[in-house]
This record gives structure tokens, C-alpha cells and sequence, in this order.
């Protein structure tokens, strides 16, 4: 009997190891290009084209990441970035907490169709959507300005309400009805005693929308024609274009435009995970 | 509960009616937004899909003229071939790796919390520096993975300037972004109850039996939400295509949707890009349909809570 036990221990333990060897040999994949990324972003501009393939650079050279703030404004384009990402979330904050609040305790007719047309929206391709939006802001003349990547951003979208309205259902009625009976209002209720409780549903899709408004591209890129007025991403994709050969450079550049989201990860990680389990994707 | 349902049926209070009233204020900010944004501009890609324009010169009637070029438009179809390679690709195997990591990720070994940050570290960084990153990986003498396969004596092919390679080298960036389904699939697992697990290990299950049996039903809505999103965004690539290939060499990264973006905003062909899109709406349509319609294995727990 005893012996069974051991053995069982010990098939297990050969388990934990194999797996432990898996996962540092797939670390290995996934880390391997962020090395490479750093690695040639130190290199001199022949050592990045030298063969066979330096891994570590004989010299870092820090100079490529001064120069790359030397030949793009990068600052400009962190505070492009920052600005329209803050905007966007402070638009999403506000807007979705009022809408998913008012799905999860008001009671009117039609609130169910409403919510199901709301949930179905996310499943129109934005393509179609896209065109005569670019008209829409054309005729508005809101072309290069940062009007069309920040004013749609400022009511619900569905994704992030559905995700708030899952945790107001999951409130407790009685609060509600505590705070009626001391005299509070329908809005009373959500400002002072619902909206506090959200907090880990709004820090999720502050991360969400941080991440999205960083990562965008496409609009940036439709929308945006003065160079003072770029997004990192779409200075990023320019700078490609410009420099063809200086990967040293390119590289600096990307790493340096990862270290908002890189930061942000360090910083929120509890809650993209818990965000992503928030949403409880049951059907 | 009872008492709730008979009220509704009766005429509404003034106090109904007052939160009524408050409701459908309350939906303001999302109604505003679904009627300017969503709505009008569905109608309009409609309207505009029979005419001809180009923004600057007056609009001109069309009829169906958009809607017969399309059956003569060559690059339609290879564009959709495109679309079609990389979806059915990237789809499968994106959710396949995701659940396997996520079950390795799932069990109890030294440095498992390091380990899930490492694989979903890629999936944070933003797209376009993680594409320029992945050009110069797939660079044919001087990126990393033609530098390994030399090591085992493979010459490489060109990746991204050779038409036949350039697919699978968006694909292999694509795989590389697999945290976002890991971490996804993850959270699905841990919200299996390990009361299900005890009871078949009890009734004598084996590993591989307690994945199919137990593991696999209890998580399939969540694969089957990843696969749908999936499918959808992945037919939507731009970023991807954009940035790393602009669609070549020889067109053969050209995606449906980065062949109507050139023709709406660089051919400022308005008229028939409306059109085009029809085409990416009605596909998208018809896929989930069929993925809710076969959606059989799909394990729906009844709501006990």
C-alpha cells in the first residue's frame, strides 16, 4: 500500500518536472524574440547586418535610443497617444457605467430587445461601419483632427457595458433598496452607492481601453494627415517606411513604444486577467 | 418573485412610469452613439453602395452596377482566398495552442505565475511594433528564425518576400500572440469546480477521460465564444497585413479587407467599396450562423446559481 502511494508521488513529481522543462523550452519561444528586439536595438548599424549574427552586441550602444527621439518627435506623438487613450477612457468610464447601471436595475419596456440589439451590434464587421463613417467625419470636417478617434469613444460601447452590467447583476438588490428607503434616488443610488462598488470592473476597462487606444491603428491612420498630429503607432509604421535598413533604429523605436503597455501590465495585471474572467463568457 | 411578475402585467404606476422614464434616459449614452455610429452608417453603406462617388465630385446614381463589377473583379476572389488561408489557419491553431498552454499553465509546478506572464507579455506589446518586430525576425540572412534553421542545416525560405512563404510568416506573428487565448482559456479552467474532477477521479476516469469527459464540455462555451471572435477579427486583419506585408509580394497577403480599404481610400472608389463591404458582412453572417447552428458540442451548464 505504501509503496503505491510513493510510486503515485513519484509519477507525479516526473510529471511537475516534465512540464516545467516544456514550459521553460516554449519561455524560450516566447521571450526569444523580445531579446532579439533589445539586442539589435544596441547594435551598431554594422553589427546589425554583420553575418553570422552577433546575439549580443560587442558595445551597447545606447546612443540609437537619443537619436530616435532626434529624428521623430517622439514626445509629441506620447502625448498624441496619451491624450486621445485618456479621453477614449474617460468617455467609456462614464458613458458605460450610466448604460450598464440602467440595463441591470431600471425596469422599462423593452429593456431586453434593447440589450440583445445592443450585445448583437458586436457582431457587425466594422468594415462595413467604416466607410461612411470616413464620410460622416469628412462632411463634418473633422478630417485630421482627433475628433473621429476620441467623439465615438464617448458613448457605450457594447463590450464594455455588457461587461459592467454583469457585475451590477451581481450586486446585491438590497443595497439598492436600503438606500430607497433613506430617501435616495434612481441616479442617487448608482452615484453613491453602486458606482464605488465597480471599481474592479471599471480598472479593467480602463486597461481595455488603454490598451485599445494605444494598439489603434487604422483610425489614426485614415484620419490623421499632419505628422504633428500622429498616434506612436502610426508615427512607428511611418518610420519603417523612412528608414529601411536602420533596424537598430526601428528597433529602439519599438521598444520604446512598448514601454507604456509594458508598464501598464506590470501595474494592472490582476485586473486584465480579472477582467478577462469578469465577462464570464458563459453563452 | 411571483409578486413581481403580476405587477408587470397591470397598468403602470406613476412610479413605473417615472423609472421608465429614467431608463430609457439612462440608455442615452449608448442610444446616441448606436444610431450615429452603427445604425445611420449601416444605412448609408447601403445607400452608397449603388452610386458612384468619390467624395469631392456630386454623388451619381449606379444601380446595380457596383454589385455586377464585383462578379467580374478578379481580385475579389484571390483577396478572399487570402482572407480564407489565414482565417482557417490561424483560427484553429491559435485556439488549439491557447488551450494547450492554458492547461500546462492550469497545474501546480515551480514558477507557473512567472511562466503565464512570459507567454502573455507578447500579446501586450502594441501591434505595429510587435509586426515591424516580426519583419525583422523573418529577415531571409539576418533574422533569428533563417539563423536557426541553418543550425539544423535548413536553408530558409524568404518569408515575407516570397509570395509562397509570406502567409505563414504573418501566421507564425500571429501565433506568437497567443497569450490573449491562453490567458482566456484559463480563466475558464479555473472556474471548473474541482468537485468534478474528485468525483471522476472516483469513478476510476483516467487523465485523457477526465479532459473529455469533464475538462472539455465545462470550458466549450468559452472555446466557442474564442472561436467566433476569432474567426470574426481574423477576417478583419489590418495592422497585421498593413504593416508587415502591405499586402505583397505579388498580392499574396492582399486580404479582402486591405483590398477594399485601397479602393476606398486610395481610389477613393466610395460607390463600390460600400459594396465590398456587403460582401465581409454577409461572409461573417453566414460563418457564425453555421458556427451557432453546429454548435451541438457546446456544453451549457443550467443556471443553478
Amino acid at each position: 500500500m505504501k509503496r503505491e502511494i510513493s510510486s503515485a508521488k513519484r509519477k507525479k513529481q516526473i510529471v511537475s518536472i516534465l512540464l516545467f522543462i516544456v514550459l521553460a523550452l516554449g519561455s524560450f519561444v516566447f521571450l526569444f524574440p523580445f531579446f532579439w528586439m533589445i539586442s539589435t536595438s544596441l547594435k551598431t548599424d554594422s553589427e546589425v547586418w554583420s553575418y553570422p549574427i552577433k546575439w549580443i552586441p560587442s558595445k551597447l550602444i545606447w546612443k540609437n535610443y537619443i537619436e530616435i527621439f532626434n529624428i521623430l518627435p517622439f514626445w509629441r506623438y506620447f502625448f498624441n497617444t496619451f491624450f486621445i487613450t485618456f479621453c477614449r477612457i474617460t468617455g467609456q468610464v462614464i458613458s458605460c457605467s450610466i448604460v450598464a447601471y440602467t440595463f441591470a436595475r431600471l425596469k422599462f419596456p423593452g429593456r431586453n430587445v434593447l440589450f440583445i440589439l445592443m450585445l448583437s451590434t458586436m457582431m457587425i464587421p466594422g468594415v462595413v461601419t467604416l466607410i461612411p463613417s470616413f464620410v460622416f467625419f469628412s462632411k463634418l470636417n473633422w478630417v485630421n483632427t482627433w475628433l473621429p478617434l476620441i467623439v465615438p469613444m464617448m458613448f457605450a460601447t457594447p463590450f464594455n457595458t455588457f461587461l459592467l452590467r454583469q457585475f451590477y447583476m451581481a450586486l446585491p438588490k438590497e443595497l439598492d433598496e436600503a438606500a430607497k428607503l433613506d430617501g435616495c434616488s434612481i441616479w442617487g443610488i448608482f452615484i453613491r452607492i453602486l458606482l464605488p462598488l465597480t471599481k474592479p470592473a471599471i480598472a479593467a476597462i480602463v486597461v481595455f481601453e488603454f490598451m485599445a487606444g494605444w494598439n489603434d491603428f487604422m483610425g489614426p491612420l485614415l484620419y490623421l494627415v499632419d505628422d504633428k498630429l500622429y498616434t506612436v503607432s502610426l508615427a512607428l509604421s511611418f518610420f519603417q517606411g523612412k528608414n529601411h535598413t536602420d533596424w537598430q533604429l526601428l528597433m529602439a523605436a519599438s521598444t520604446v513604444a512598448s514601454i507604456p503597455l509594458l508598464a501598464l501590465f506590470a501595474i494592472a495585471q490582476k485586473y486584465i486577467i480579472g477582467g478577462i474572467t469578469m465577462t464570464g463568457i458563459k453563452g | 418573485m411571483k409578486k413581481k411578475s403580476s405587477i408587470s402585467k397591470k397598468p403602470m404606476s406613476p412610479l413605473a412610469k417615472k423609472e421608465a422614464i429614467q431608463g430609457y434616459i439612462g440608455l442615452l449614452p449608448w442610444l446616441i452613439g448606436f444610431l450615429c455610429f452603427t445604425a445611420v452608417p449601416l444605412i448609408a453603406a447601403f445607400c452608397l453602395s449603388f452610386t458612384y462617388w468619390d467624395i469631392l465630385t456630386p454623388i451619381r446614381w449606379a444601380g446595380l452596377n457596383n454589385f455586377k463589377e464585383i462578379f467580374q473583379d478578379g481580385k475579389i476572389l484571390s483577396s478572399l482566398w487570402n482572407t480564407f488561408r489565414y482565417t482557417a489557419i490561424a483560427v484553429p491553431l491559435t485556439t488549439a495552442l491557447g488551450l494547450l498552454i492554458a492547461l500546462m499553465m492550469n497545474q501546480k509546478a515551480r514558477g507557473i505565475l512567472i511562466f503565464r506572464v512570459i507567454y502573455y507579455l507578447p500579446a501586450v506589446l502594441p501591434a505595429t511594433a510587435v509586426a515591424l518586430l516580426w519583419i525583422w525576425i523573418l529577415n531571409p540572412e539576418f533574422g533569428i528564425i533563417n539563423t536557426f534553421l541553418s543550425y539544423i542545416g535548413i536553408t530558409g525560405p524568404a518569408w515575407l518576400n516570397d509570395p509562397h512563404w509570406a502567409m505563414s510568416g504573418v501566421i507564425m506573428r500571429a501565433c506568437w500572440g497567443v497569450g490573449g487565448g491562453m490567458i482566456l482559456f484559463l480563466a475558464a479552467l479555473q472556474n471548473v469546480p474541482q468537485s468534478y474532477y474528485d468525483a471522476a477521479k472516483i469513478d476510476g476516469g483516467s487523465a485523457w477521460q477526465c479532459f473529455k469527459k469533464v475538462t472539455l464540455p465545462m470550458i466549450s462555451p468559452t472555446i466557442f465564444y474564442f472561436v467566433i471572435t476569432g474567426t470574426i477579427a481574423s477576417l478583419q486583419e489590418f495592422t497585421l497585413f498593413k504593416v508587415m506585408t502591405d499586402g505583397g509580394p505579388v498580392e499574396s497577403t492582399t486580404t479582402f479587407v486591405l483590398y477594399l480599404y485601397n479602393v476606398a481610400f486610395g481610389r477613393y472608389n466610395i460607390g463600390y467599396a460600400s459594396a465590398l463591404s456587403w460582401i465581409i458582412f454577409f461572409i461573417s453572417l453566414v460563418l457564425t450562423w453555421i458556427m451557432f447552428k453546429s454548435s451541438t458540442w457546446v456544453y451549457y451548464e443550467e443556471e443553478g446559481k
